[in-house]
């Protein structure tokens, strides 16, 4: 049976209240993860640990947050800034991103502003659906 | 582990649940401080039992290869004052365990009643992302912990002996 999407975030804004110690109306879709929640790279883990539970699911963390092998990798990351083949790559790990606005200026740094709440009820909705 | 601040393991399922037990005692000189008059185990300290105990859960799981250290305590609540003379018993279990990290759940009781819930992370450090590289020497994992699993095993040897 198909998952709506209003469920799955339901169920996601859960999960961070607990995992991260943020009030529920702060967990809104279009909130960061680091920027607006204050996550933390062990954070992403227990959202994953978190998230596999809840939906009965696994979770690859790279297929989820693919961020941290992308910039460890010298070819797809350049002067700190992604690479064209960086682009690629982070867009067929993360067909369930929108990067339009971020390929016009692929300053790394800026890469973690792309994992919002809502990044994760898309990728929990491909995968559940 | 540095410093042992459990005093033995009364149960052992590898990779999956442990028990421990920590005796409190007036001659922990902590105590004297925390507070004059009222000589109360503090919090934290329960939690250094807790995160001992599934620490070791989660090292023993993965053969002590990996050098585990205490990433984040995701949730503690407590419900009592603990009190010298008292006896913890610590239950932990590993609720998930992948390559770099595992998450552990866990209970403090006294006398079957509830002293405190605590929910771990732990991070295996040689796999993390920011690619640090620490010693070769597992410095976690020293030679003193050992005898701790030592006699749970040789208990356990006794009662299957009887």
């Amino acid at each position: 049976m198909a998952v709506s999407r209003e469920e799955i975030l339901e169920q996601v804004q859960e999960v961070l209240v607990d995992a991260l110690g943020v009030d529920d109306d702060e967990a809104t879709p279009d909130a960061t993860l680091m920027g607006d929640l204050g996550a933390e790279s062990i954070d992403f883990l227990d959202i994953v640990f978190r998230l596999e539970k809840q939906f009965n699911i696994k979770i690859p963390r790279e297929e989820l947050f693919p961020a941290e092998t992308l910039m460890n990798n010298q070819e797809l990351v350049k002067d700190g800034k992604l690479t064209d083949k960086g682009l690629d790559e982070l867009k067929t790990r993360m067909p369930h991103i929108d990067i339009s606005e971020f390929e016009k200026d692929p300053d790394i740094n800026k890469l973690a502003d792309l994992f919002t709440v809502d990044v994760i009820v898309s990728y929990l909705e491909s995968k559940l659906n | 582990m540095r410093w042992i601040w459990i005093d033995k393991f009364v149960e052992f399922e590898s990779g999956s649940r442990a028990v421990a037990v920590k005796n409190v005692t007036l001659a922990e000189e902590h105590l004297h401080d925390h507070f004059p008059g009222f000589p109360m185990m503090p919090e934290c300290l329960q939690i250094e039992a807790m995160a001992q105990t599934a620490g070791i859960l989660v090292g023993e799981a993965k053969k002590f290869r990996e050098k585990v250290i205490l990433a984040k305590i995701s949730k503690s609540a407590f419900f009592d004052f603990v009190r010298p003379g008292d006896t913890l018993r610590l239950e932990a279990k590993i609720d998930s365990i992948t390559d770099e990290a595992a998450s552990t759940s866990g209970t403090i009781t006294r006398d079957g009643q509830m002293i405190a819930e605590i929910t771990l992370m732990f991070s295996h450090i040689d796999r993390n992302i920011g690619g640090k590289v620490f010693p070769e020497e597992n410095f976690v994992f020293t030679g003193m912990f050992e005898s701790l699993l030592h006699a749970v095993q040789n208990d356990k040897e006794k009662a299957g002996q009887s």
